[in-house]
């Protein structure tokens, strides 16, 4: 039994975290511009199946390096083509923008590299056991993805906060014309906003793509879930998202190890009753409704999420 | 150039139209006779009724959803189980006033979800309707009696107990009825414009503070245009469900909400047969590309994704634009800038596609060195001169392309100078 | 006799700053009361808290006698009240005649039918023709809203407030942005469409203040430092100093 909890707990640790580095960039995105990204978990797989490609040439680390670049340079071009053009009508048509791109994107990418999984594989020098736990291997690459996520969420707190750039950048959500006028290039702000979010999203899929599998579901498989965390941790808060991320992460990770029903938890103690009735549906069962069912919840009751400072 | 809803609606006003489109109906079939086309259209008009439904929501009160097909799949399911009750002998209703279970389950789901979401406008709404939307498909798990499984629920249309003498086994006989309930739906539907509930939602879409002033909650005006939508999008539901009598946990999920949401919006939001273009041309395009092209989603995703940038009104806006410089007598200026336009245009998309097909055969075929057929061409997609080839006519039709926009906005510009003027003598 | 709005100890605060700090007035029915003050001084937020929009950091607002503030804009709209905004405020999309008809069809007990047909419903139509002539706008009946001139908006703007036959009306700077050709005609129209009800209307224009109103209070500051007769306020040296900052 404990075993079944330690494990659960490291997973969804680790599943949260990963969801982190993926919802980070979107609340990034939101909290500064205004643009709920739809295609945000589609930048994600890019950043994956670049990471494969570079891979093969430069190997992980080149890719590491690399790849969140190119997806971050793809998002400034994206921002600069497309979503400017679209910001002018409102944010019903940014929202319609970005979920038409899901489809471009996701399509494009079986385009270039085919609807097969890739064989995008974890670097030999971390391809090692960190530590066993009950008899199970702790693979190095989890505590790689765990070192990284923290990274992540540091680096981008110091920047928003600690720098002149991060400063620029806060302002010029609230206040784009006063920072206008005092000389900045507010569209190009936005433009290196969005591709420092993709690119969040890209080095996501650089550390994921490997882990999971690299496949063309991958962005649908994921998207949903994070905007769950996004919404969950309050729009434009980064602390939201991490509290959120780890939340659903755990939340999910513990449902699917409940293999058992509620009626069957009242048989173990003697009493038959409900085994018939929703009450003998395997818990494990609720796992995937469970996410959304929290994020209707919130938005029913306190819209602007656990953290976040103002309804969207 | 701001469209007003009032020419196109002058024209549906009309109950000329509404004949017209009943005789359309009726005579289709016999134009259009091969089995494959009789399913289309019975399909089309499935979509019609949903996109239609879906535009009570969007184009009429403003309100974003991303999870309507949980209204239409519940209806469809719902539906298949009042079936299979008539199969199974233990319920009596017949088989035409089955998508009439489909739509009273959307309408109670509408009310159910509804109370909820309706309660927040704007995106907090759009988000509310994304997270049910994803919570009912994922719970499909749950629920495995209702839902069926990883094989859905199936039933067989042909239950014996109808009100008219057909079996509605035959494909020819389901394109009528579902003709019929398009035709009732659609009118129905239009019909509800005209009420006061129908202009407030108008008017809550378009001020939702004056409209407080004028005495109303929004929030009650959306929840019951919801439930009314939810109520029509049900009975698509019943008519999906009788046509291909099986319905799966996807048929209530965001893939089947994303499609209805680019039918209206390619169609046209602002104006009543908007949908009704995006529901056909869609159908059409799904059908007919899917079997020619790998690509179809990618053309239908650049196509949104465009639409959304340059033509917001959707293709029923393009038209109705056009209504007021013909009143005026201007139309004829169009002509030539829109005649120009074709070359381009022409030259931009044919370089597009080869692209892409070649794109998609270089990925996906197991032998990409074979050549493939286009545009009655053999073309080899390993070729670099294909390539450049493709690549050239796409930028040349695109550059090509923004010179005669420029000149059409220009014209457009000169066209409404001259019918300000025209009002201004009135 | 009842007064027809009633505002006690009503005050605002956003955050740290406090907008309207104790405001008290009371309009008898019928009565034509103008508010006038610098620019800042909250009669744009006065006029948002009375009709619902803003919530009431304390005080209270009573119209005829029964308390509304805390209540929803368009519960208080069905209490009786109307308000007209400062930038236009209509139905862009629809056609003169028809946001005339929406301004009716709560008023005339239509609620959220979704079974009569407007176009049928002849009294209503016929009533909305009678607004249409007043304002009017007959020439102007069948033109959407959003391609009005300015003026002619401001004016569908006065009528569609008052045509549900609310008895308190609220207008902010109806004549703003009018030529005075334009102005003196929106006197007119105001004076004869609020005949038997209650105004309480935000100006700048003095001209049209001195002309319309029985009675005048000065906001400065979100405080009334003076509520009195027209000839009175004009001969106020507190009033002069709060004006020309001397």
């Amino acid at each position: 039994m404990i075993e079944s909890v330690v494990f659960s707990l490291l997973n969804g640790v680790l599943y949260g975290m990963l969801l982190f580095m993926l919802a980070s960039g979107l609340t990034l995105i939101f909290g500064m511009m205004g643009v709920l990204n739809f295609a945000h978990a589609s930048f994600y797989m890019l950043g994956a199946y670049c990471a494969y490609s570079i891979s093969q040439v430069l190997g992980f680390w080149g890719a590491l390096v690399i790849a969140p670049i190119i997806v971050g340079l793809l998002g400034a071009l994206t921002e600069r083509v497309g979503l400017r053009n679209v910001h002018k009508h409102g944010h019903v048509a940014e929202l319609l923008f970005t979920f038409g791109l899901v489809y471009v994107i996701d399509e494009l990418v079986i385009l270039v590299w085919g609807q097969l999984p890739v064989d995008y594989r974890i670097p030999e020098a971390l391809d090692f056991t960190l530590f066993s736990l009950y008899g199970s291997d702790f693979p190095a690459y989890r505590g790689f993805i765990l070192f990284m996520a923290v990274a992540m969420f540091v680096a981008i707190y110091l920047l928003l906060v600690r720098t002149r750039v991060g400063m620029i950048i806060r302002a010029s959500l609230s206040h784009p014309d006063m920072v206008g006028a005092l000389g900045h290039n507010v569209p190009r702000i936005f433009t290196f906003v969005f591709a420092f979010g993709t690119g969040l999203a890209g080095l996501a899929g650089v550390m994921a793509g490997n882990y999971f599998i690299t496949e063309p579901g991958m962005a649908f498989a994921m998207g949903p879930i994070v905007f769950v965390v996004v919404v969950l941790g309050g729009l434009g808060s980064l602390g939201g998202a991490l509290v959120a991320s780890l939340i659903i992460g755990l939340v999910t990770t513990f449902a699917v190890g409940m293999n058992y029903s509620i009626a069957d938890m009242l048989a173990s103690a003697g009493i038959a009753f409900g085994q018939d009735s929703v009450l003998g549906i395997n818990l494990s069962r609720f796992g995937p409704m469970l996410p959304y069912l929290l994020m209707v919840l919130i938005l029913i009751f306190r819209p602007r999420g656990l953290m976040g400072s103002r309804e969207s | 150039m701001s469209t007003s809803n009032f020419p196109g609606g002058a024209v549906v006003r009309h109950a000329a139209v509404w004949i017209a489109a009943i005789v359309v109906i009726i005579v289709m079939p016999y134009v259009f006779t091969s089995s494959s086309s009789v399913s289309m259209m019975s399909q089309m008009g499935v979509f019609i009724v949903f996109a239609l439904s879906y535009n009570m929501l969007l184009g009429e009160a403003g309100m974003l959803s991303f999870g309507h097909a949980v209204y239409f799949g519940l209806g469809g399911f719902l539906t298949l189980h009042a079936i299979r009750a008539v199969n199974d002998d233990v319920w009596s209703f017949p088989l035409e006033l089955m998508p009439l279970v489909g739509g009273l389950g959307g309408l109670a789901f509408g009310v159910i979800f509804g109370s909820v979401s309706t309660r927040r406008a704007g995106v907090t709404f759009a988000m509310i309707t994304l997270g049910i939307g994803a919570m009912v498909e994922a719970s499909a798990n749950m629920f495995t009696n209702f839902f069926g499984g990883e094989s859905g629920v199936s039933g067989n249309r042909v239950t014996e107990v109808t009100l008219l003498p057909f079996s509605y086994g035959p494909q020819i006989e389901v394109y009528y009825l579902i003709g019929a309930w398009t035709i009732v739906a659609a009118l129905l539907m239009f019909l509800l414009t005209k009420t006061p509930l129908g202009r407030m939602a108008n008017a809550v879409r378009d001020n939702p503070e004056r409209a407080q002033f004028v005495g109303y909650s929004t929030t009650i005006a959306r929840f019951i245009q919801f439930a009314l939508s939810g109520f029509f999008a049900g009975i698509a539901g019943g008519l999906f469900a009788i046509l291909f009598e099986i319905m799966t946990a996807p048929n209530v999920g965001l893939i089947q909400s994303g499609a209805v949401l680019l039918m209206t919006f390619i169609g046209g939001l602002g104006v009543f047969f908007g949908p009704i273009i995006g529901a056909v041309l869609v159908t059409y395009m799904q059908i007919a590309l899917s079997g020619f092209s790998e690509g179809w989603i990618l053309y239908f995703g650049l196509l949104f994704v465009l639409m959304v940038m340059y033509v917001p009104n959707g293709i029923a806006g393009v038209i109705v634009s056009h209504f007021a410089p013909w009143q005026a007598g201007l139309a004829h200026r169009f002509a030539v800038p829109y005649l120009l336009a074709i070359v381009p245009a022409l030259l931009a998309l044919a370089g597009l596609v080869t692209m892409i097909e070649m794109g998609y055969h270089l990925s996906l075929a197991y032998d990409p060195s074979r050549p493939i057929e286009l545009f009655g061409m053999e073309i080899t997609a390993t070729s670099v001169a294909a390539w450049v080839v493709a690549v050239a006519l796409f930028a040349a039709g695109l550059v090509a392309l923004r010179w005669v926009a420029g000149r059409i906005r220009q014209r457009w510009g000169e066209v409404n100078q001259a019918m300000d003027a025209q009002r201004a003598k009135q | 006799m009842t007064d027809a709005l009633t505002l006690s100890q009503v005050k605002k605060r956003f955050g740290p700053a406090e907008i309207i700090r104790g405001v008290d007035l009371a309009l008898a029915p019928g009565e034509r009361h103008a508010i006038i003050g610098p620019n800042g001084a909250g009669k744009s937020t006065l006029f948002n808290l009375i009709s619902g929009r803003y919530p009431l950091s304390s005080g209270q607002v009573q119209l005829h006698g029964r308390r509304i503030s805390g209540l929803a804009p368009h519960q208080i709209n069905r209490r009786g009240l109307s308000r007209s905004f400062q930038i236009t405020n209509l139905f862009q999309r629809m056609t003169v005649f028809e946001n005339l008809r929406c301004a009716l069809l709560w008023a005339r007990g239509y609620g959220y039918s979704f079974w009569h047909l407007v176009g049928r419903q002849s009294a209503l139509n016929e009533e909305a023709e009678q607004h249409l002539e007043k304002l009017g706008l007959q020439k102007r009946r069948d033109v959407p809203a959003s391609l009005l001139t300015y003026a002619e908006q401001r004016t569908l703007e006065i009528g569609t407030t008052i045509a549900g036959g609310a008895n308190v009306i609220l207008l902010d700077e109806p004549t703003a942005g009018m030529s005075l050709s334009e102005r003196d005609h929106a006197i007119e129209l105001i004076r004869n469409v609020t005949v038997d009800k209650t105004l309480l209307i935000v100006e700048h224009d003095m001209g049209v203040v001195f002309d319309l109103a029985d009675r005048i209070s000065v906001l400065v500051y979100g405080q009334i430092i003076a509520s009195d007769e027209p000839d009175q306020i004009r001969g106020n040296a507190e009033v002069q100093k709060a004006y020309l900052g001397t």
